[in-house]
């Protein structure tokens, strides 16, 4: 059946929320665990300020709390505050006002594990703050994430409207990497000299940890943390889940799906594979000598404009 | 002092249970309350987990609040019915002539049997769709036919509504409940299907394609969006009927012709089964600052390129004022006698029937020719006397707005309450849908007032919902 | 007459708008008192059709432009060879009942003045006819033409009451008043070939519908009954509903209106 633009766009959508709640969650444990660190970088309460950068909205945050970046203010934004169009509670309430659109294209297990984690969320709002612990927050925020896109893995025919699910999913993701990584260049941004530290070492650790990643990172690499090692696993190994490249091939693999449905190779499938071919043929080597911080902002720009492609391409509704 | 009328209990009294209802005394006697709560609660889940969330008949109120479900349904013997179909069928027909007729010819003004000032000053008459001849001649293809039983042969009708009546997914959702419920049920009683209201609905909205389709046609239900109260229902009809669910944004007109957006690019569609009003439908010809409907739609309508569902206009003939020549109606175009009656009505808008009105005003139903959902209404035996004189001065002030029927004995159906099962008031809207064919599915939505003694049956003031079967022969 | 009429309508958008439609009332209508020579409506770039002659006789076109506009230019040029029929519209063909006319509106809804007004103009009137002209006349009399002084979401009552206005105010007063008598009444547009004629060359008048003769045009502004120097496009209940152009565009942003009509009197050449 025919699928409206406007009701693709709705599921797009759900896709990108439900995993950037996820990568709030995982910034947000970030934070939690480099903050946890005694502060040696000469006063510098940065740990906080990198994750709110990381996440896009520390202009949302200045503009509510000026400059006091605590961890109770960082917290009840990034989870709560409805004002924060990315925090944890807008996902998930936007998620779930996306599916209620688009009812019909869901199946009553999609939508029952979108409304509950909505339910949920409310509870978690009402209750007093002091009964939350952060680590619950974080594994609630996986956890349902997880139940939603495994709902959608198993129940949701295999239709153009699946594939924009999961078009949503990969290219958030990939942003989200290449943003969690990308947290470790703020965060050490005036100490260069701090490579190769013990400090450097643990933040390493934690980014990996962020995502669920270390236990792989050691199987596939085992020994020293290093910035190439870390960079190569979660820029261009294919073995990992959340690695750019997994991304860009899972949605250009979707994207392709479309194109056979619709019998129609559009700009969207072009733009995707030049994508993945580029990360294909790149090694750590070069993307150390462009600069860690320079490759993923022009990553996450890359994955932006094909996202603005797909939407022109398919989203918008307008005569091609 | 408030008199008590002998109402008709439609399950019967005592030991003299009615037959269609000979296979349910037992059930409801017998039913332990614990178990009784068990269903009802499980009942209320299932409503909420379907989402089903929404006030019906356009009462407003808060979306997210459930309807009542009583599970003691409602029941129509094979014989009573067919005399009930018929009737419904009869009254869709004519008032689709009457539709055709007012925008052509106006030949039942020009009979004199219903002054033109009525039909053509009328605030739902649509001066853009006159001598418009839509496909099969139907502008009202889905008609909602409102109905209260005062005996065992005696039916009226209430009201007529030929725009876009909703409730019917009550009427699919009640019943899928009960089957889940109480399976037993279904094969002890022979228990006519519902189930392809649907199916019916959307082969009634293809057979009314314009002619300039060829093809299979593409139908839409154009919603006003998802916070409107009815979403649910509109999207549980695109979803049942496996058709396109559209907001205005999601159509344009290009050409001669209206085509939805949607990610293999324009695609044409033949059918909209619109839920918005007909001020809302199209910027260009009615309310230019509507945001809801599709500019330039009402053109493609008019030269031939799409359908609509029901044709803008059609309200002409559900006002309250034209209602009470619908008997005539049938007479004029059918040749025919009323098989449903009208409820005797008064017109305060008429001198000598206004002194009627104001004189009785304790013992009638007072209501406003276009208000609808129980608003702007008064039930003269239950009202105090202050309520009664701040009416009788709002009718006085403008009398044309007004018109006034008897206070009607509603039947009433066997209702699980809190004491137990007692007898609550019930009404009955049948759905008829109006195509190629005339089409009716054996059931509709009953409606029944939850409060002892209340004969108010609207969800926003305490009414419920009840499964309405229809025996099998 | 042989009138000869180019009349041009342009639009800027700034931003340019994602889209616009049109619903077009733009060819002459046909009766006894105008006879099309020639007539064209070009516009550049739009897509056209949905095309129909709805049941008040008037022709209605569709013009759509999809993706980004920055410029809508509406060209009308023709000729009509026009009689003067002293107003009546005769020859027209049309199924809307008259009565279908006599609602308020949101322009025309009369204000106890215009009741006044209206009721003091047909107290000593014999015939329906001798109402129409009593109105017409009151009407014209109460307001002064001063352009510039109200606008086009200005009422009836709002005109009356500042006692100035321009032909649109004119008319929808005067349906006003007709309609607070019961007098079927309507909102006319067209063309005027103003020579020692007060309003401009696109011009708007009021038809009220009287017995035994049907619609008959009454121009309040100059004080006359539509003769041979009118054309008549179309008629509605009141100047949205009768606009020779009622467009809508999506997207914000301001748009700048130019309007320019000659007409000429092509027989004198």
């Amino acid at each position: 059946m025919t699928l409206l633009a406007r009701h693709a766009e709705n599921l797009f959508w759900i896709g990108r929320l439900v995993e950037r709640a996820e990568t709030v969650a995982r910034l947000f444990e970030v934070g939690s665990r480099n903050a946890l660190i005694p502060n040696t970088a000469g006063g510098f309460r940065n740990e906080w300020e990198s994750v709110l950068r990381a996440s896009g909205s520390a202009g949302t945050f200045k503009a509510k709390y000026g400059d006091d970046i605590r961890e109770r203010n960082v917290e009840s934004f990034l989870f709560f505050d409805s004002d924060n169009p990315s925090s944890v509670a807008s996902c998930i309430e936007h998620a779930r006002e996306n599916a209620r659109i688009v009812r019909t294209s869901l199946t009553s297990q999609t939508w029952d594990a979108l409304n509950n984690a909505n339910q949920e969320m409310r509870e978690l709002k009402r209750t007093e703050r002091s009964k939350l612990s952060m680590s619950d927050l974080i594994d609630w925020t996986l956890r349902t994430a997880a139940l939603i896109r495994g709902t959608i893995e198993d129940t949701q025919l295999r239709i153009d409207g699946y594939d924009f699910l999961n078009i949503g999913t990969y290219l958030e993701r990939a942003d989200s990497t290449a943003r969690l990584l990308d947290v470790k260049y703020f965060v050490l941004l005036p100490q260069v000299d701090f490579v190769g530290t013990e400090l450097d070492n643990y933040q390493w650790r934690t980014i990996l940890r962020a995502l669920s990643a270390h236990r792989a990172f050691s199987w596939a690499y085992g020994g020293e943390v290093t910035a190439a090692k870390i960079a190569d696993f979660l820029i261009l190994n294919r073995k990992a889940p959340r690695s750019l490249i997994t991304c860009a091939e899972e949605a250009c693999w979707h994207l392709d799906r479309l194109a056979r449905a619709y019998g129609q190779t559009t700009e969207a499938q072009t733009q995707a594979r030049l994508l993945v071919a580029n990360m294909s043929e790149i090694t750590v080597d070069d993307i150390f000598e462009e600069g860690l911080h320079e490759f993923l902002s022009r990553s996450i720009d890359e994955i932006a404009a094909l996202a603005a492609v797909i939407s022109g391409v398919y989203l918008s509704g307008e005569a091609r | 002092m408030l008199k008590k009328p002998n109402y008709f209990n439609e399950m019967g009294s005592g030991n003299a249970i009615r037959p269609p209802y000979e296979g349910l005394g037992a059930w409801a006697a017998e039913m332990p309350e614990e178990f009784r709560n068990t269903k009802q609660s499980e009942a209320e889940a299932l409503f909420r987990r379907i989402g089903i969330t929404f006030a019906v008949y356009g009462e407003g109120g808060d979306p997210d609040r459930l309807i009542p479900f009583d599970m003691f349904p409602r029941i129509f013997a094979a014989q009573e019915w067919r005399k009930l179909e018929r009737g419904v069928k009869q009254r869709a027909k004519a008032l689709n002539a009457f539709l055709m007729d007012v925008y052509g010819r106006g030949e039942i003004v020009k009979a004199g049997i219903i002054p033109g000032r009525l039909v053509y000053q009328n605030e739902a008459y649509e001066k853009a769709v006159v001598g418009i001849k839509p496909p099969r001649g139907v502008y009202s293809h889905i008609v909602g036919i409102d109905l209260v039983r005062t005996g065992p042969d005696e039916f009226f009708v209430l009201e007529d509504n030929c725009r876009t009546p909703s409730g019917v997914s009550y009427m699919l959702e009640n019943r899928e409940i009960m089957m889940r419920m109480f399976p037993q049920l279904f094969r002890e009683n022979r228990i006519a299907p519902v189930e392809s209201y649907p199916a019916q609905l959307r082969r009634t909205l293809a057979s009314v394609a314009p002619a300039k389709c060829d093809g299979e046609p593409t139908v839409a239900i154009l919603t006003p969006g998802h916070f409107n109260s009815a979403y649910y229902e509109h999207s549980f009809l695109a979803d049942m009927m496996g058709v396109a669910l559209v907001e205005g944004q999601d159509l344009f007109v290009k050409g001669d012709f209206c085509y939805m957006r949607t990610t293999e690019g324009p695609k044409k569609v033949d059918v909209i089964y619109r839920r918005i009003d007909d001020a809302y439908i199209d910027p260009l010809c009615f309310r230019p600052e509507s945001m809801l409907g599709v500019p330039g739609l009402m053109n493609v309508y008019r030269s031939g390129g799409v359908a609509i569902a029901s044709a803008p206009g059609a309200g002409v003939a559900d006002d309250k004022a034209i209602y009470t020549f619908v008997p005539e109606m049938i007479r004029f175009y059918l040749g025919e006698e009323p098989i449903l009656n009208n409820v005797p009505t008064w017109q305060c808008g008429k001198k000598d029937e206004l002194k009627y009105v104001l004189e009785n005003l304790g013992e009638l139903v007072v209501k406003e020719v276009h208000g609808s959902g129980g608003y702007g209404m008064l039930v003269g035996p239950r009202s105090t006397k202050e309520q009664i004189e701040v009416f009788r001065l709002k009718i006085e002030d403008n009398p044309g707005n007004y018109i006034a029927q008897p206070t009607l004995a509603l039947s009433t159906c066997p209702t699980f309450v809190e004491e137990g099962i007692a007898p609550r008031h019930v009404d009955l809207r049948p759905y008829c849908l109006v195509g190629e064919n005339i089409e009716l599915v054996p059931g509709g939505l009953t409606r029944v007032a939850l409060t002892d003694g209340s004969l108010v049956v609207n969800s926003s003031q305490g009414g419920g919902v009840k499964d309405t079967w229809v025996l099998a022969e | 007459m042989r009138l000869q009429v180019n009349h041009r309508t342009s639009y800027r958008f700034d931003p340019p708008k994602r889209g616009v439609a049109q619903s077009l009332r733009l060819w002459p209508s046909l009766f006894d008192g105008q006879k099309i020579l020639d007539w064209n409506v070009d516009i550049e770039g739009a897509v056209r059709g949905a095309s129909f002659r709805d049941g008040a006789g008037d022709l209605i076109e569709t013009a759509t432009f999809l993706g980004s506009v920055e410029n809508v230019v509406v060209e009308v040029s023709g000729t009509v060879e026009t009689t003067d029929l002293s107003g009546v519209l005769r020859g027209h063909s049309e199924k809307v009942p008259p009565l279908a006319y006599v609602r308020r509106g949101p322009f025309t809804h009369a204000s106890p003045a215009i009741r006044d007004l209206a009721e003091a103009a047909v107290k000593d009137a014999g015939s329906p006819i001798a109402e129409a002209h009593a109105l017409a006349t009151a009407v014209g009399e109460a307001i002064a033409y001063v352009p510039g002084e109200t606008d086009e979401r200005t009422t009836a009552a709002e005109a009356l009451e500042a006692g100035r206005g321009v032909c649109q105010d004119h008319a929808h007063a005067l349906v006003a008043a007709a309609i607070s008598l019961e007098i079927p009444a309507r909102y006319v547009t067209g063309y005027l070939h103003a020579v020692g004629a007060i309003a401009e060359a696109s011009h708007a008048w009021a038809e009220l519908y009287v017995r035994d003769l049907g619609w008959v045009g009454f121009d309040a502004s100059n004080r006359v009954c539509p003769d041979e120097r009118y054309i008549r496009l179309g008629s509605g209940f009141d100047a949205i509903d009768a606009a020779p152009i009622r467009g809508v565009s999506q997207g914000s942003g301001a748009e700048a209106l130019s309007v320019d009509v000659t007409i000429i009197d092509a027989g004198q050449q």
